[in-house]
């Protein structure tokens, strides 16, 4: 399968979604990311059993941060997917990431460039 | 006689006793206070004063009590522990009997969560049952809860309330014995609309003998329609209202459901009469006291013996 | 431990208005416990506090560090060489925290970044309950190891009130009936009879209402 999905998607492994941490969803918008999702198993697949709960959990969190700051909330989203779903990885991709353009550059960088 | 009041009369003279009662006024309005009172004047021994009741400001029990002296009937004050501590609880006391206030009925208040001023501080430094056991001290020992000495004791008639459909049911009736022991000469209950429950409740006073120990006045309040019923069984912590009730009110035309609740009411007292360690009845016409005569009249309970 | 929940973010925001230079000031005792003023909070708070900072197009000066305990002088003494530098310092520590801060570093303004709000222990991860109000003099053991003064909501020591229904009280289904507890364990263990006595009044004096406390230990005193 060679699929195609935006470039400007940076892909940062972990070994589960619930892994990922309040912390470094807040540090990927400080150092300027415009959007950041997480990629998580199907709710119910998780190998560690709720890992994938947590990761959800977690992102809310950051929502209501980012809302609190004045940012859109959608900047930061959670998925569900499983591993043998490539297409749907590259979809996923392709949506956030049209959706992002379409909020414009992180308001972080606009206050910068001013 | 620990105060000679009218009520403590008629109980210790073995009559079936009525006590009314009466929620002062939001604001100074006296007069306020002496058309309610001028319902109930004469159809009980004693009207309960309640002290800010459900933890909404109104004009102090107190003061209340003494206009309903002025016109002519007899007051029990109600003091809940919620607001004041034991200086001011006690201040309180010699206060209100030195105006010639003869009944106390002791409370611990309902919480101020849900009152006018849930913001505010509560103080509860004592509990009904400490209160009810200083109050004692103070009319049996003469003395503060400190032990020091009273110039001038109370004597007062001293009550408390039960909640039979509380829970853990099982442990009623020895909290109950506990309020005696601490001082109660007499206890109010909580609205009885569950009768099977309530006679459970007092078969199991009079088996420990509490009935002998202490006055037992059952509380009755009429149901003024489907909504207050619908209200006091969904919303008011501790209150049981059968659906048979409900089903009962809502039979009847909408104009017709007072009528039907103070029916209600009647039949109840009949019951009660009737019920073995049972004192009296606490009718508490909430906001309609103008009807309290047509239930106990109707009760049977016209003209009150005069003792 | 003492529990603590994080301040609304505006209120932090508001606090460090027109002030540069911030460090954010969290403790490794009870509030790293309760998951609200340890080393990975101070992180979450300073990073946010950038965050906002850069999009107001400001210089993101939020530095961050964590003490061993701000309640003790000792740990406290550590920022001698930088307190001054900051225009603010965020104590996300309980109550102690910002006092033992600012009384140490009196020129410099500190803030509180939590709010302090009980003695309690952790029900299941996240979640904490209120156990303990300093009362000054422990009767849980007379209680079946609950307590009435923390846990009912009027301090009664002769209860169940008549507001208790189903094992709640009447101020929120969410609140257990202490007392409902309390007779439950004591009729488990037997011990049932002990709650017929009526329970004299409490003596405050040890509590909060004889004035602020202190404790004396000679045998460790310098």
């Amino acid at each position: 399968m060679r699929l195609q999905y935006p470039s400007s998607v940076r892909v940062i492994q972990l070994p589960c979604s619930g892994r990922v941490d309040i912390i470094h969803l807040l540090k990927a918008f400080e150092d300027g990311a415009d959007g950041v999702y997480v990629a998580g198993c199907l709710e119910g697949d998780c190998h560690y059993l709720t890992g994938n709960f947590k990761a959800r959990r977690k992102v809310n969190y950051v929502k209501k941060v980012l809302e609190a700051l004045g940012i859109e909330p959608e900047r930061v989203e959670m998925f569900n997917m499983s591993s043998a779903e490539g297409p749907r990885f590259a979809t996923v991709a392709r949506e956030f990431t049209a959706k992002i353009k379409e909020l414009g550059p992180s308001p972080l960088k606009a206050a910068q460039a001013a | 006689m620990k105060s000679g009041s009218n009520l403590e009369k008629m109980l210790s003279a073995g009559h079936f006793a009525v006590t009314g009662e009466l929620g002062p006024p939001r604001g100074n309005n006296a007069e306020e206070v002496r058309h309610k009172a001028k319902h109930l004047k004469g159809i009980v021994e004693s009207v309960n004063i309640t002290d800010n009741q459900t933890a909404v400001v109104r004009m102090a029990s107190w003061a209340a009590c003494k206009i309903l002296i002025d016109e002519g009937l007899e007051p029990n004050l109600q003091m809940v522990a919620r607001d004041r501590n034991r200086i001011a609880l006690q201040s309180d006391l010699l206060g209100a009997t030195a105006l010639g206030i003869k009944n106390v009925l002791c409370l611990s208040g309902d919480h101020q969560r849900f009152g006018d001023h849930p913001e505010g501080k509560n103080v509860y430094d004592l509990d009904s049952l400490q209160l009810l056991d200083t109050f004692r001290k103070m009319r049996d020992e003469k003395t503060f809860l400190n032990g020091k000495e009273l110039d001038g004791a109370p004597e007062i008639f001293l009550g408390a309330a039960e909640n039979p459909f509380a829970d853990p049911f099982d442990f009623r009736p020895i909290r109950m014995a506990k309020k005696i022991a601490a001082g109660a000469n007499f206890i109010q209950t909580q609205c009885i609309y569950n009768m099977p429950k309530f006679r459970e409740f007092v078969k199991r006073i009079v088996d420990m003998g509490l009935h002998e120990k202490c006055y037992l006045l059952a509380g009755v309040t009429p149901l003024k329609s489907v909504g207050m019923a619908n209200y006091m069984a969904k919303f008011v912590p501790g209150m049981d209202v059968p659906d048979t009730f409900i089903k009962r009110l809502k039979g009847v035309d909408k104009k017709e459901q007072a009528a039907e609740g103070i029916k209600i009411a009647i039949e109840q007292i009949h019951e009660l009469k009737e019920m073995k360690g049972v004192a009296g009845v606490h009718v508490m016409a909430i906001e309609w006291e103008h009807r309290a005569k047509e239930i106990i009249e109707g009760a049977g309970l016209l003209p009150r013996p005069q003792v | 431990m003492i529990v603590g929940d994080s301040k609304p973010l505006e209120e932090i925001l508001e606090m460090i208005k027109d002030r540069p230079k911030v460090l954010v000031l969290g403790c490794r005792g009870c509030v790293t416990v309760c998951n609200v003023g340890g080393e990975k909070e101070v992180g979450i708070l300073a990073t946010t506090l950038r965050i906002a900072r850069k999009k107001a197009g400001l210089p993101p000066t939020i530095d961050e560090r964590t003490l061993e305990r701000q309640c003790d002088p000792e740990y406290v003494e550590e920022l001698a060489e930088v307190a001054e530098g900051y225009d603010a310092i965020i104590s996300i520590a309980c109550g102690v925290g910002p006092q033992f801060v600012s009384e140490r570093y009196p020129t410099v303004r500190v803030f509180p970044g939590i709010n302090t709000t009980f003695i309690g222990g952790a029900l299941e991860h996240g979640v904490w309950g209120e156990r303990c109000q300093s009362c000054g003099n422990c009767l849980v053991h007379n209680f079946g190891g609950l307590c009435p003064i923390a846990r009912c909501s009027k301090s009664l020591m002769n209860g169940p009130c008549g507001g208790s229904a189903n094992k709640k009280c009447e101020i929120s289904p969410e609140v257990d009936c202490v007392w409902h507890l309390i007779v439950e364990k004591m009729e488990k263990m037997g011990r049932l009879q002990e709650l017929a006595q009526v329970w004299p009044v409490k003596n405050w004096s040890t509590s909060r209402d004889g004035g602020p406390r202190k404790r004396v230990r000679e045998d460790l005193k310098q």
